[in-house]
């Protein structure tokens, strides 16, 4: 457990810098800069914004300013908000994100795993089509056209819900972008659920529960919940992705002013050190959630070795 | 079952898609001033956006190029993954251990995002959404099919051809390649409508397809900004996007139902 940590913590390091670096050569070889879609300024004017932002050093002498200041964990100011750094940007941003993301994926477990256990007790029965032809459904269908439609149904043409935006986090304006996100991680889970189960079901030591008169209930949640976890488990990790970059969408959809928003925004105006203090706190994010997936793999199959990438 | 249903969506979708616009009169661009947001009728089979274009012809054409994206990543992704996971899977040992590294890396690196920063910075051009996508979709295909390749060269054919003193080169594209054309053909199928989303996701967020091209992400994109006034704009190709995503899912899963019965219990 504890190796595997270590051995996380010194993966991530160079990962964290290569992120770096890419973003880094992306921005400033791209054409156009931070401030030249704002009027005309006069040259001092101009070399004077340069000289505060550090703009009018050699690229290299910026880059290492630039490493040096997020290893004292200061992202830098925003070029765009001019009175706001990037850490306090995304100190605003993140909870938003980060609260839509937890409530997805606990909604996605919560409705997920008990239809995939419904469908694979009525397995090849119509229970069990349904739920697999809804699950087709759901992944298929882009959460750009789900939420809007979601918007059409319950705000507009039967006004139960708020239209969008966020409201100090109230929980009428959570629920349609959450169902929103959620959605297709429900259609996953759900179908890995039915299938691990399905594999379970089947396996010696459960006939040998059914033999000894265990209910079909606690040999359901008993026995074979554990090992049909495993999957759905190892999912997490892509599923951490898919809800960073779902989030985007969906903050976009419903006006949210979460990271997504920033980083979009961020990428058109040239905000250097934004959209490279977003990509940053991505790649840490993806990089906790996959070391989190790990762990709780390695806690419900003890057998699977450390030296598992 | 799954499989019919799916094919007869696609093919009959991707003949209307390349037929279809040919069928009304109507010009992708023209603006019609005296028709702003007309719900579908006889003139306007799919109604007018907001500024006045017919949607038929637009979703259509958008289909066009939504679809031809998808072909040309995926191939791209084939083309970059199969090699990539042939050549680690059969060679093994350290090399295999160092590319497995380097697939490690990049799965780590926020892609969609760079993907995003590559298409704001350097114009939306229609060669660098291939390039984007096809270049970070190859990854999974890479996987499975270097884990194919691991079972597949410890069968006899492959010893006896090695026994033989055939070319490295020989024996992966004439033994091995061939063996492996089940799971290319379902992962092919399950890599388009991934491809797709990931274009319209792009073109909707207004970074992929730019006008006066368009793509279904970017009349879904165009339906969302006019939800209450026209929202046929949003339904009609929110409903081909998502009929062709799910077609191609479905095709996925049947495919793999019949090729890999073994999987058939595990999905």
């Amino acid at each position: 457990m504890i190796r595997l940590l270590w051995q996380r913590l010194l993966w991530a390091i160079p990962v964290l810098w290569l992120v770096l670096t890419i973003t880094f050569v992306l921005l400033r070889v791209a054409p156009g800069g931070p401030f030249d879609s704002e009027r005309q300024l006069t040259a001092e004017a101009a070399a004077q914004i340069a000289a505060k932002y550090q703009l009018d050093q050699p690229v290299i002498t910026q880059y290492g300013h630039y490493l040096g200041q997020v290893l004292r964990g200061d992202l830098g100011p925003s070029f765009q908000y001019p009175d706001q750094t990037v850490n306090e940007l995304i100190a605003y941003g993140l909870p938003i994100s980060a609260t839509l993301g937890i409530w997805a994926l606990l909604s996605a477990l919560l409705v997920g795993l008990p239809l995939g256990a419904l469908a694979a007790k009525r397995a090849d029965k119509p229970t069990d089509l349904l739920i697999g032809l809804s699950a087709v459904f759901g992944i298929s269908v882009p959460n750009f056209v789900i939420g809007p439609v979601l918007i059409l149904a319950l705000a507009v043409y039967w006004p139960l819900l708020p239209v969008g935006g966020w409201n100090g986090g109230q929980a009428t304006h959570l629920v349609l972008p959450v169902m929103t996100l959620a959605l297709p991680f429900i259609a996953y889970i759900t179908r890995l659920f039915r299938g691990a189960l399905l594999e379970e079901l089947q396996k010696p030591y459960i006939t040998t529960a059914r033999a000894k008169g265990c209910s079909e209930l606690r040999i359901l949640w008993g026995h074979a919940f554990k090992p049909s976890m495993l999957p759905v488990v190892s999912f997490l990790g892509p599923a951490s992705v898919g809800l960073i970059t779902g989030s985007v969408v969906v903050e976009q959809i419903f006006g949210l002013p979460g990271m997504g928003r920033y980083f979009v925004q961020g990428a058109l105006n040239r905000d250097y050190t934004l959209v490279l203090g977003v990509v940053l706190v991505v790649a840490l994010l993806m990089l906790i959630m996959n070391t989190v997936a790990d762990l709780l793999y390695r806690l419900l199959d003890p057998r699977a070795g450390d030296d598992k990438p | 079952m799954k499989i019919k249903i799916a094919l007869t969506w696609l093919i009959i979708m991707g003949i209307w898609v390349i037929i279809g616009p040919w069928l009304s009169s109507q010009q992708p661009e023209f603006i019609h001033w005296d028709a702003m947001a007309q719900a579908p009728n006889s003139q306007f089979w799919f109604g007018t956006d907001v500024m006045g274009r017919d949607l038929y012809v637009r979703t259509l054409l958008g289909g066009r190029l939504s679809l031809l994206v998808a072909l040309v990543a995926t191939c791209m992704s084939l083309l970059i993954g199969v090699s990539y996971g042939l050549v680690s899977g059969y060679l093994g040992g350290r090399i295999d251990r160092l590319m497995m590294r380097f697939l490690d890396v990049l799965y780590a690196l926020p892609f969609l995002f760079l993907v995003i920063l590559l298409l704001v910075f350097f114009g939306q051009h229609m060669i660098l959404l291939f390039v984007a996508i096809g270049g970070y979709i190859w990854l999974d295909t890479a996987r499975i099919v270097r884990g194919q390749t691991l079972v597949l060269k410890k069968q006899a054919y492959v010893e006896a051809a090695q026994a033989m003193g055939q070319s490295t080169g020989r024996i992966l594209t004439m033994h091995l390649l061939p063996n492996l054309r089940g799971v290319v053909i379902i992962y092919a199928t399950l890599t388009i409508p991934q491809v797709i989303l990931i274009e319209s996701f792009i073109s909707f967020l207004g970074l992929g397809v730019q006008e006066p091209n368009t793509s279904w992400g970017t009349l879904v994109s165009e339906g969302v900004d006019n939800l209450q006034t026209a929202p046929w704009s949003l339904w009609i190709p929110g409903a081909f996007l998502s009929l062709t995503l799910m077609a191609f899912n479905l095709l996925g899963d049947g495919l793999r139902d019949y090729w890999d019965p073994h999987q058939l219990r595990s999905r």
